[in-house]
């Protein structure tokens, strides 16, 4: 067993944990932040996908007893305010960009930091590659690369439509 | 996963004594095989020594005829160093094809070449650009490296420190990855050096990553385009499965060293 302190969401939060506790376990069973959520048993799904000092890592293959004093970690409980959601969120509902929801919070901080790490804009084809690693097996993704396209301009970053393609 | 103790050693001199103290230990870097590998059960290590506490194994250098890139250096630092795309920037081209933008904010360039996965792109730069491997105890050449799939030259106990590559007068890569996972089904870096061609594949070996020694010396000794067609890949011994035979991989390696060979030429 041992001590970790995390900040979670802005929150400094204390553990006592087994070595062997995911990131993924401490979130959801310790610390009750059950939005993230476990898709697979083989690091290949990405619906557990958290940020961790402002990289997306999958929280499923992440040691939590590994992560240094203080690391700062970013979980969808930390998007929408009491009355308004996330611009991300919200451009997720209204594109229909999901159905069953078990992929949307790994997609919604993924969506995110693409938007983040690419202010100068995106476009359908660099959000396709930048979805590699999380897998939706409910909608074709066609609706969550719209989604990510709406919510980026919500966001205040430029969108250009592929070329033939309808934005 | 079973129970597991971790520790976090700040010389590397305390974690190799760790290792050979421990009934059964491993070395975690950035843990994107290990960490899975051990959730399957495929890996249980009674202690994890963590190599985040070590200042060499760190940091990305630039030493004017070679780049220099610490063991733990993950794969996003690589991408977006400025060091590594004013040095070798097909390198920094490989590293965004590997795995995924999560896997990449995590894994790292040593656990990568240390595991030596035979269908991940990084061997083909080691051996592509004649790399040489820098442990805790000696330098080790690519060429004498990769010893078959999943094995290196590296002793049970030996920690990869830092990857030295040569910078080449040009270099290109091209891969055709699996459809479904992404790895490379075959990867192939050609490379003009100051000492003269090489061309490494990876993903379609049947013992790992290996050179081209029969384009290396067609293009040695004349244009690409000959180069090209007068060259016998037919007793290459590739992996063969039935998504892939052997011959569309050999094939396929062909095709590939003619697309990175087209992009040199731009």
């Amino acid at each position: 067993m041992r001590d970790i302190v995390l900040n979670v969401n802005g929150k400094t939060r204390h553990a006592r944990i087994e070595e062997r506790t995911l990131l993924v376990s401490l979130l959801r069973d310790t610390l009750g932040l059950t939005g993230t959520h476990v898709g697979c048993d083989t690091s290949q799904c990405g619906a557990c996908v958290v940020s961790i000092e402002g990289e997306t890592v999958k929280s499923c293959s992440v040691l939590a007893a590994t992560l240094p004093d203080g690391t700062a970690i970013s979980t969808i409980e930390s998007l929408a305010t009491s009355d308004a959601l996330h611009p991300m969120q919200q451009a997720f509902s209204e594109c229909h960009a999901l159905q069953c929801g078990y992929c949307t919070p790994g997609l919604v901080i993924t969506a995110i930091d693409i938007v983040r790490k690419n202010p100068e804009g995106l476009t359908p084809d660099l959000i396709r590659k930048e979805l590699k690693g999380n897998i939706c097996r409910c909608t074709g993704y066609l609706n969550i690369i719209q989604a990510i396209m709406r919510g980026a301009a919500a966001m205040g970053v430029p969108t250009l439509a592929a070329e033939g393609e309808a934005q | 996963m079973n129970e597991f103790q971790i520790i976090r050693p700040a010389a590397l001199s305390d974690a190799v004594a760790a290792f050979n103290d421990a009934e059964e230990a491993m070395y975690l870097s950035g843990g994107m095989t290990l960490i899975p590998s051990m959730k399957a059960r495929l890996a249980a290590p009674q202690l994890l020594i963590d190599l985040s506490g070590l200042p060499e194994m760190q940091g990305i250098s630039d030493s004017g005829l070679s780049l220099r890139i610490g063991a733990m250096t993950r794969w996003a630092e690589i991408l977006r160093s400025d060091v590594v795309a004013g040095a070798i920037p097909e390198l920094a081209r490989l590293v965004g094809q590997i795995a995924d933008r999560h896997v990449r904010n995590r894994g790292t360039i040593g656990g990568s070449i240390a595991n030596n996965d035979p269908a991940a792109d990084c061997p083909a730069a080691v051996l592509g650009l004649g790399a040489t491997l820098i442990t805790d105890r000696r330098e080790i050449a690519a060429d004498d490296f990769y010893l078959g799939l999943f094995t290196t030259a590296l002793e049970e106990d030996e920690i990869l420190v830092a990857i030295d590559f040569p910078k080449p007068q040009a270099a290109a890569y091209a891969k055709h990855p699996h459809p479904a996972s992404g790895y490379a089904v075959a990867g192939v870096m050609v490379a003009r050096m100051a000492q003269g061609w090489r061309v490494a594949v990876t993903g379609a070996g049947a013992d790992g990553a290996f050179r081209l020694t029969e384009l290396e010396a067609a293009l040695q000794s004349g244009p690409v385009e000959a180069a090209l067609e007068k060259i016998d890949v037919s007793a290459i011994q590739v992996l063969n499965e039935p998504a892939f035979p052997a011959d569309f991989r050999r094939q396929l390696i062909l095709w590939l060293a003619r697309e990175s060979l087209g992009r040199l030429a731009v």
